[in-house]
């Protein structure tokens, strides 16, 4: 039992991580990761919320008709989601507004949907709650990487702390769009190449 | 000129794709063949000309703070219903989606059939809700809403179906292991999101 709570609490971390294994959430990846603390908020909101649904949904499995599993998770899924969204604004509303919409957009984010779908439907609670925790954090794994790397280079800073000297010039690409996608594909790259996972 | 600004900016400038990283995950999934992608496309620019309107009147004229003052004899035009907002508009989509998908299946089988398994997924991709939270954010009339919404399935169409055509050619080329399939597939959105910037400071 501990090994295989272990199993399911890591195994996200790197082997089986929900962004660069399973290609989910990649969305919220790119858009928050331009600075470290965006990041690290939006990954506890995420991981929150996914650890809750994952529970709730683990313990109405079996009254769950097949049908109507689809609108089921969604009512869960954004019932948490405004209640994330409303703390955040509470009680950090700068963070929130930079964040703008991706919070709204945890609702379609594939990893809380996938991990639904492919284990609560099947699991008892504790497990779908470990799971949970492990893809949230996996994800968050990832995100802080991507936020790091970016702030870094484009602000010469991280955590908002300057590290690299004054005469510094920020790299503006990498705080852009294109930046966010060559990184996360070059990081993919990395991780897979770790892993020995190899596509197709 | 106001609204062709818009469309502009929502199909080039701001890509709701290569811009905002919305709809990456079916973007990434379904651009393996040039056909699936056009089907796809074709029906995000369906589902999104038709959610989008219609989730601005369900926060104009119920969610909004005060907008609900248009009910004669009651003193409702206090409420704020705004914290409703997520879950009224994924409800809009999903039923939308399923009601776009029956009167398909009645009146227009042949496209029925050739969107068919693309439409349920549409209500997981986030371009669609994306589109809505934007259209309440900028705070769009009725008109440059619906506009926003076709046009940026348009730009998602166009990234979603020049990414299969690459992908096309991609698969005849010699990648190192790790980098085969989704790592070169980040790489060449980064690239395609390069060009597009090129549209940027584009002001009709």
């Amino acid at each position: 039992m501990a090994s295989s709570a272990k199993k399911l609490l890591m195994d996200p971390f790197s082997s089986n991580n929900p962004i660069t294994v399973q290609v989910l959430g990649i969305c919220s990846a790119l858009a928050v990761t331009v600075k470290v603390d965006t990041a690290i908020v939006m990954t506890l909101a995420l991981t929150s919320v996914l650890t809750l649904s994952n529970v709730v949904i683990s313990l109405l499995r079996n009254v769950i008709p097949s049908g109507i599993r689809m609108i089921v998770e969604m009512a869960v899924i954004a019932t948490l989601v405004i209640i994330a969204d409303q703390l955040l604004q509470a009680f950090l509303f700068d963070i929130s507004k930079q964040l703008s919409v991706f919070v709204g957009l945890i609702i379609t984010n594939c990893i809380v949907m996938g991990r639904a779908e492919a284990f609560a439907l099947q699991n008892p609670p504790k497990e779908s709650l470990l799971d949970g925790l492990g893809n949230g954090l996996g994800y968050g794994i990832i995100l802080i990487a991507v936020a790091s790397i970016r702030e870094l280079l484009g602000f010469g800073s991280w955590f908002g702390i300057k590290i690299l000297p004054e005469s510094y010039m920020g790299n503006g690409l990498v705080l852009l769009a294109p930046g966010a996608f060559i990184l996360l594909g070059l990081l993919i790259w990395a991780q897979r190449t770790i892993t020995k996972y190899v596509e197709e | 000129m106001e609204l062709l600004s818009i469309a502009v900016k929502a199909t080039f400038v701001e890509n709701i794709l290569l811009a905002y990283f919305l709809g990456m995950c079916s973007f990434l999934a379904c651009s393996k063949k040039v056909d699936t992608a056009i089907g796809l496309g074709l029906a995000v620019i369906f589902v999104l000309t038709i959610t989008v309107p219609v989730n601005w009147c369900i926060y104009n004229f119920l969610l909004k703070p005060g907008a609900l003052s248009w009910v004669p004899g009651t003193d409702l035009g206090g409420l704020d219903l705004s914290f409703l907002t997520f879950i009224c508009f994924i409800a809009t989509i999903a039923s939308m989606v399923q009601l776009v998908e029956m009167v398909l299946d009645k009146f227009f089988p042949k496209l029925y059939h050739a969107l068919g398994i693309f439409l349920p997924l549409i209500t997981v991709n986030c371009a669609i809700l994306g589109a809505s939270l934007f259209m309440v954010e900028r705070e769009y009339g009725v008109l440059p809403a619906t506009v926003f919404g076709f046009s940026s399935g348009i730009g998602w169409l166009l990234a979603i179906t020049s990414m299969a055509a690459i992908r096309k050619k991609l698969r005849y080329s010699h990648l190192p292991d790790g980098l085969k399939g989704l790592g070169i597939a980040m790489i060449m959105t980064g690239l395609m999101a390069m060009a597009f910037m090129c549209f940027s400071g584009i002001d009709l």
